[in-house]
């Protein structure tokens, strides 16, 4: 497996492509007009003492310089303080940032479980009632947005039948565990608190469902078709004729080569489930980063802004390099081009 | 002679847009033990549906089999239940695939493909797990059968690492790894070049001698037919037109088609069959009642075009679909 240069090459594209994003959200920050230092310290602050932050931030230097300086903070972990908490927006990420990858990679679980399940199911039974079901799913999902859902989750879960908590990461009665990374499942495990641990990961629940349904439908109906396309295949009949039993062909040889496709649009959805988090946090009343991030572009923080921007970029790029490396798994003819044969 | 395979009065259809492709109309056809069958004609005319249908592996949404019986050893395959399929699967027949790219899942290696087959056919024989290493001892031993080198690292590689033909002796490695009672060897080596196509006609040669199984060989060269078979059957349209040993086919050829492939055959070497006869395949939505052959036949008369001729025996083991040969004897 020729896995290194291709990691290398996806990594250092993706090198470019933090830089990209940084330069370019460090410019815009700049051109917006304002002096940092005189937003930071309010209209009322005399001028020497402005003049003296603007010295510590190097606002007096050239804009490549105070990119450099800036960068290096940024590299550090340091993206100033935020206008508006007036606190670190590290500290502000800190407590943020975990409570949306704890949503999110319950999302991406959800999407990985649900959308291959379907989608062998609409496969299996195709043409048939299951299928139906799962194609209509898929069209409302496209055209019915994650908040939506969220917000019939709020009246169907608050109101009607309520089953699951709605509101927030902890129950009114239960003491948070002490935060360690963050992430509260984490955290009530260390400080074995089981209560706390179930409590919380059911107030996961409907957010995170909320925030994959509509992904979950079409990433089911992709696997749906790749699979039905590849059921013609000469290969499988090779395999079923030289005796293979029909599960293995099913759930091996068929269903390797057809979640090429979804994982690749799946890897897609989980990248920007981050940024779609935001109108589901509102309405879950989640304290996740991404509520905190509009809540910075209402309040023109440019720091937590552009940390937030920084982040999610990261995330992003980290995402896609991991999908990356599962397609370049299930798919040898990514992994060795190049290295074809005749 | 001991009967192996009867094909009798098969018919096969394909659903497409608007109805019905009624692509196999009758097929008839037997294979003795020890026989080798060669099976000639041109490009369409059913030659691999027929033999997708002997190993119940066609495309289920889209394919009916509407009538026919296919007894291997005195069985009708079309009545098997899941486990007798499996077990004709895994020792009794075998298919090597027309296009040896297709046949292959491009994302598997080729050990763990070649693995896979064997394990589940000793499975099935000896009801017992056999060991990850002798697996491997058994697929390193197939490819060496196929004369593929360095067997220890083909076995790690995907098919796109390999050449067309390596990639065919990769699938003849997977239908000979158990010994079968019948092998099927679909077109082999024809999208392959002439040398390489050479030395994998002969290769095939060598097994079936070696392993003493039944062939069915389908190819669209005569020539080949003659060469490397005892008897050969010429399918026209979803119909066999014509059977008989080898070398009296060739001396004493009976059906119109068959005599036109003939006349056609110094065309052959470079392209495809029946260049020397006019006209096309019918349309199999929508084809003739009588003789499929009839709108391209020379010597088509009335009587043609009312029911398909079933074969008549001329005699010599010699039987022919045509109602020229009506008059001799019939059984
Ligand atoms: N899956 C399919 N759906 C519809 N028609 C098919 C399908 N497979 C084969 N056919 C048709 O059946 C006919 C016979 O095909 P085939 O058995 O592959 O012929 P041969 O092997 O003799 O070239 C052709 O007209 C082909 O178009
Ligand atoms: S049956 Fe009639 S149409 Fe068919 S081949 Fe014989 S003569 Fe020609
Ligand atoms: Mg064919």
């Amino acid at each position: 497996m020729r896995i290194g240069p291709f990691l290398l090459r996806r990594l250092l594209l993706s090198f470019f492509v933090l830089i990209g994003i940084s330069v370019l959200i460090f410019v815009i920050a700049r051109i917006v007009p304002g002096d940092p230092a005189r937003m930071a310290l309010g209209p009322r602050a005399p001028q020497e003492v402005v003049d003296r932050l603007r010295k510590e931030m190097y606002l007096d230097k050239s804009i490549p310089e105070q990119y450099f300086y800036w960068i290096k903070g940024v590299v550090q972990g340091d993206f100033g303080k935020s206008l508006y908490s007036k606190r670190d927006v590290s500290a502000d990420i800190m407590e943020y940032l975990p409570a949306t990858l704890e949503l999110a990679f319950l999302s991406a679980i959800f999407m990985v479980i649900f959308a291959i399940i379907l989608g062998v199911l609409a496969a299996r039974y195709r043409d048939t009632w299951v299928d139906t079901v799962i194609r209509t799913m898929s069209y409302l999902g496209v055209a019915i947005p994650a908040f939506v859902v969220a917000v019939l989750f709020l009246l169907l879960f608050g109101y009607v039948w309520p089953i699951l908590p709605v509101i927030g990461r902890y129950s009114a009665w239960i003491v948070p565990p002490s935060p360690v990374t963050g992430f509260a499942g984490l955290d009530s495990l260390f400080a074995g608190n089981f209560s706390a641990f179930w409590d919380s990961f059911k107030h996961l629940l409907l957010p995170a469902f909320a925030l994959a349904l509509g992904s979950i439908f079409q990433e089911a109906r992709i696997t749906r078709s790749a699979m039905v396309d590849n059921m013609n295949k000469d290969f499988l009949a090779a395999e079923r004729g030289y005796g293979i039993p029909e599960r293995v062909i099913m759930f091996k040889y068929l269903l390797k080569p057809s979640l090429i496709p979804t994982v690749s649009v799946m890897g897609l959805d989980i990248a920007s489930l981050m940024g779609n988090a935001f109108l589901v946090e509102l309405i879950f009343n989640w304290p996740g980063i991404s509520r905190y991030g509009i809540n910075a572009m209402l309040n023109k923080d440019l720091n937590a802004i552009s940390a937030v921007i920084i982040i999610f970029g990261l995330i992003f790029v980290v995402v896609n390099i991991i999908v990356d490396l599962i397609v370049a798994y299930l798919d040898p003819r990514i992994r060795l081009s190049g290295a074809r044969g005749s | 002679m001991e009967p192996l395979l009867e094909v009798q009065n098969l018919h096969v259809w394909y659903r497409v847009y608007g109805g019905y492709s009624k692509v196999l109309n009758g097929v008839n056809f037997l294979v003795n033990k020890g026989e080798r069958v060669g099976l000639v004609g041109e490009a369409g005319c059913g030659k691999t549906t027929t033999m997708k249908t002997i190993l119940r592996i066609l495309p289920d949404q889209v394919s009916k089999i509407a009538q026919g019986k296919i007894l291997f050893n005195g069985q009708d395959i079309l009545q098997m239940n899941g486990n007798a399929l499996q077990r004709i699967r895994s020792q009794g027949i075998a298919m090597i695939f027309q296009d040896p790219t297709a046949a292959l899942n491009p994302v598997f290696t080729v050990g763990e493909q070649l693995s896979d087959v064997i394990r589940f056919s000793l499975r099935s024989i000896a009801q017992r797990k056999v060991e990850k290493k002798s697996i491997k001892q058994v697929a390193m031993q197939a490819l060496k059968d196929v004369s593929m080198p360095d067997q220890e690292r083909i076995l790690g590689t995907y098919p796109i690492q390999l050449s067309g033909g390596m990639r065919q002796r990769v699938c003849i490695s997977m239908a000979i790894t158990t010994k079968r009672e019948l092998l099927i060897a679909d077109e082999p080596g024809t999208s392959l070049d002439v040398t390489i196509q050479d030395q994998i006609l002969r290769l095939l040669h060598e097994l079936v001698k070696q392993q003493n199984t039944s062939i069915i060989l389908i190819t669209h060269s005569l020539g080949v037919a003659r060469e490397m078979t005892d008897r050969i059957y010429v399918m026209y349209a979803g119909t066999m037109v014509e059977t008989a040993k080898a070398d009296e086919l060739f001396a004493n050829p009976l059906h119109p088609y068959t005599l036109g492939l003939l006349a056609s055959v110094p065309k052959l070497t470079g392209g495809g069959i029946a260049k020397g006869i006019p006209g096309r395949l019918p349309d199999y939505r929508n084809p003739p009642p009588g003789c499929r052959f009839s709108p391209r036949c020379p010597r088509a008369m009335p009587v043609c075009e009312f029911s398909p001729p079933p074969f008549f025996d001329v005699g010599y083991e010699h039987k022919v679909a045509c109602y020229l040969f009506q008059e001799s004897r019939n059984d």
